[in-house]
């Protein structure tokens, strides 16, 4: 520990933090620009001068690193006088536009100037005039605005890895480009609408629309992806405006990704905003009265056995466990939680969660991804990876299909017997496991939805146990790198509360051949948009859910529901860490919160659906599964127990379960911002 | 003691015998009738304004015939008494904002004048005007035709007095 004083207080700090970490930590501000935590260090917009004794000039202190005895002081005149003098230069080439500039309001260079800007002007002369450039779709530039932070372009080459921006030009003449003049191809490129400090880069969907201060900011989480990123949805007039990152050091950091971000627009097209009903081939506006006497009549008219259950990709943990018992009551049991051939059938807790959690990758020291692509399935975890990999001394490999990933990864093939090769020891990687200290295996969640999906799962507890991917010391585990990495929100949620049918073979495509064969009479469908009704035709199928789009498609009776912004739901990430999400918006039309129209249906029959606001149902949520939904954002540790079984793995290849990272959920496919984002992007095939 | 009274008693009879009081108060009027004139008559005569006085509110054009309100929502956001309503919409030309929808309830104004202070383009401005007065509240929640057609009946004036206090803005 060094120690050093700051405006005649003595601090300890660790060596090797700079002057500006060392303030922070006293809690003196200091103010920047160019300096972001997450970020490396630019020291070139001088904004954070102080003055340290025997130093005949100023200093930035956000690149120098503390020394034994440094007497620092960050409020003398000295300090002030050169930082009014930085801000004056700053100020030079600034349009002072704030008025109609987006990012007034929120501006740090705005808040800065209060307290370092002359209110004169001394500058008389013409102010430099950029061209604007094209960063795609998503950021609008004003790069007049632009004070040379490059904070972007570090953003860009360091935690988003696509080095596709730069600075061009000296001095006066510098200018941020992307070089090519091309869109910037990455997949949290909106992050650096956050971090540039002016308004030079800004929302493009956002830009004009409304003042910051206008609107009604709700702290959410997203549920796009898996990962359950904590964000702030902005909301005016009932419309989500934009949505925004918190930060969460556990699982986003201080990022999100694009579709978490701009598929906000999506909530508002292609919306169902009263109940639908199904006749003659022809959609018809009905009650919510009739809707449910038409469901109860279906349901009276067949047995429980000859129904089914089906949840979508981002359906809450409070209508699942409520559509349980439903069907449940009906004497039903065929429940699906995938709207694919996933069997999940008894998995312990373990064996579908990503044990090491998110920022427990930062520990790692070998990756193994095994048919995933993080990239494009959660893209909070691959900038981790990511993260991790910057760091060095980080071998990553995959094996799976070809990939484009923003860092090194040695591509294995796709052929899921080189796993069982790595298990014999028949490979180099046998080795390079064995000799790492804490490696992770990542599988993807499409290894469910294959036939030898036991196999797999077997043979990977297998490698568990004999490669240091699990770590035990007297019965607790220290190092456990068993990660199955999802890409539904509702998954490991619909999974800790068992929805799955004790039937063995229980699958879609066995819904598929009942329904020809005329053995299912009812199937309810909640959110579930990725279903083909169509070879449900011989069923009565009730559509439940926020969009209309391919599962409303050809459904008896449709039941609108409300998306993750309008309700105040539970859902469970890929950790098993439980989250919440708060409505900022009510649901459209007549729509209703998905857990009252379920309690509502119930009500028509005799089950005992006492439910009056939320917390009562997370009270039963609570009796169904006390472990894991007692505790709020908190992980808990699962017990290691025996999973998969031993047979042959075939040699199919794997296959990913995402294809367009920008139009994959019924969200992100009904806005046009993300169909934007496709069209100019994805020619690059991200 | 006594006769003190009485004397207090006289000196009182004598006051309301001879109007005493009366007569000092004919003396001033009749000194007032040689002096100068204070009062005006008001609908025909009105006295000098400031140039800062805050009265009616205006929306100003530039010369050209454009708007001059940007949208930038500074008004609302400053204004105290929540007087001030604007929707805006991206006006794709330039790349800013321009005003849909700019209302301001008079009744609930209380004429502090931050508005126009805190306006970057001179857009909504306090006039000189303060004859206003209406036989309905309805008629006092102004929208943008009514500010804007202000703005075109007093601009020499408000621009005339913008300008004779622009030293000290």
């Amino acid at each position: 520990m060094i120690q050093i004083k700051i405006d005649n207080n003595i601090v300890k700090v660790k060596p090797g933090t700079t002057i500006l970490q060392a303030c922070q930590q006293l809690g003196i501000e200091i103010p920047i620009f160019c300096y972001h935590e997450k970020l490396s260090i630019a020291g070139n917009c001088r904004m954070c001068l102080v003055e340290v004794k025997d130093n005949p000039k100023p200093v930035a202190s956000c690149s120098i690193p503390v020394i034994d005895g440094m007497e620092i002081k960050t409020s003398s005149t000295m300090v002030r006088k050169a930082r009014n003098g930085v801000m004056e230069f700053l100020l030079i080439n600034h349009p002072l536009d704030c008025p109609i500039c987006d990012q007034g309001g929120e501006c740090d260079l705005q808040d800065i100037a209060m307290s370092y800007g002359r209110d004169k002007s001394r500058f008389n002369y013409n102010k430099r005039a950029v061209k604007e450039k094209n960063f795609g779709p998503l950021i609008k530039t004003v790069m007049t605005r632009c004070i040379h932070c490059t904070r972007c372009i570090r953003f860009a080459t360091e935690i988003a890895g696509v080095p596709e921006l730069g600075a061009i030009g000296m001095g006066e003449n510098m200018e941020v480009v992307t070089y090519l003049d091309k869109s910037v191809t990455s997949e949290v490129s909106g992050n650096m609408i956050d971090i540039c400090p002016v308004g030079a880069l800004t929302s493009k969907p956002f830009s004009l629309t409304w003042r910051p201060w206008e609107l009604n900011k709700t702290e959410s989480i997203d549920v796009l992806d898996a990962v359950g990123s904590n964000i702030r949805v902005d909301s005016n007039n009932n419309e989500v405006m934009r949505v925004l990152p918190i930060n969460n050091e556990e699982i986003n950091e201080e990022w999100i990704s694009d579709k978490t971000r701009f598929a906000y627009d999506g909530l508002k097209y292609n919306r169902l905003d009263v109940p639908f009903v199904k006749k003659n081939g022809l959609y018809k506006k009905t009650s919510w009265d009739n809707a449910f006497n038409l469901i109860k009549k279906e349901v009276l008219k067949t047995s429980g056995n000859k129904m089914s259950a089906i949840i979508g990709n981002q359906t809450d943990c409070e209508s699942i466990i409520l559509l349980k018992d439903l069907f449940t009551f009906f004497g039903c049991d065929n429940f699906l939680c995938s709207q694919n051939n996933s069997m999940y059938k008894s998995l312990p807790r373990f064996a579908y969660c990503f044990n090491t959690t998110i920022a427990g990758i930062d520990d790692s020291d070998l990756c193994l991804l095994v048919g995933t692509n993080p990239r494009t399935e959660a893209s909070m975890v691959n900038t981790r990876i990511r993260k991790r990999y910057l760091e060095g001394n980080y071998e990553i490999f995959s094996i799976g299909p070809k990939m484009d990933l923003n860092y090194d990864c040695k591509h294995l093939g796709n052929n899921p017997q080189i796993l069982e090769k790595i298990y014999n020891e028949k490979h180099f990687l046998s080795k390079k496991i064995r000799k790492s200290k804490k490696p992770i295996i990542i599988l993807g969640d499409n290894i469910f939805n294959r036939k030898d999906a036991e196999a797999i799962l077997g043979l990977v507890y297998r490698m568990c146990i004999k490669f240091p991917i699990i770590q035990k010391q007297k019965n607790d585990i220290i190092w456990n790198g068993y990660n199955i990495l999802h890409h539904a929100a509702s998954r490991v949620g619909a999974l800790d509360l068992n929805f799955i049918s004790s039937k063995p073979d229980f699958n879609l495509d066995k819904i598929y051949s009942l329904s020809k064969k005329k053995e299912l009479d009812l199937v309810y469908l909640l959110g579930a948009d990725e279903i083909e009704t169509k070879k449900l035709e011989n069923s009565f199928v009730i559509y439940q859910g926020h969009h209309g789009g391919y599962g409303s498609k050809n459904a008896d009776i449709i039941l609108p529901g409300s998306a993750f912004t309008e309700k105040n739901a539970t859902f469970i990430n890929l950790e098993g860490r439980l989250q919440q999400t708060f409505k900022s918006c009510n649901p459209p039309g007549e729509a209703k919160e998905d857990w009252k129209i379920i309690v509502a249906l119930g009500k028509r029959f005799n089950t005992k659906f006492n439910y009056f606001s939320v917390e009562d149902v997370k009270n039963r949520l609570r009796k169904v599964n006390p472990i894991v939904f007692s505790s709020v954002n908190t992980i808990i540790k699962n017990k290691f127990l025996k999973f998969g079984k031993k047979r042959n793995i075939s040699n199919l290849p794997f296959d990913l379960p995402i294809t367009n990272f920008y139009l994959n959920d019924v969200i992100s496919k009904s806005s046009k911002i993300m169909k934007k984002c496709s069209d100019e992007i994805n020619n690059k095939n991200l | 003691m006594f006769k003190n009274l009485k004397y207090k008693v006289l000196k009182k009879v004598l006051k309301i015998v001879f109007f005493r009081d009366l007569i000092i108060g004919l003396l001033t009027t009749f000194k007032y009738i040689f002096k100068r004139k204070v009062t005006l008559n008001y609908p025909n005569e009105k006295g000098p304004i400031s140039p800062r006085f805050k009265g009616e509110h205006a929306l100003r054009r530039y010369p050209s015939g454009e708007e001059r309100c940007i949208g930038c929502k500074l008004c609302e956001a400053i204004c105290p008494a929540q007087a001030i309503t604007i929707d805006t919409e991206p006006a794709d030309k330039n790349g800013i904002r321009a005003t849909t929808r700019y209302d301001i309830d008079m009744t609930k104004c209380i004429y502090c004048g931050l508005c126009e202070e805190s306006c970057p383009t001179d857009a909504i401005v306090e006039g000189p005007n303060f004859e206003f007065a209406t036989e309905t509240r309805s008629e006092l929640i102004y929208n943008k035709d009514k500010l804007l057609k202000n703005g075109d009946m007093w601009e020499e004036e408000i621009k005339m007095r913008l300008d004779s206090d622009s030293e000290y803005r």
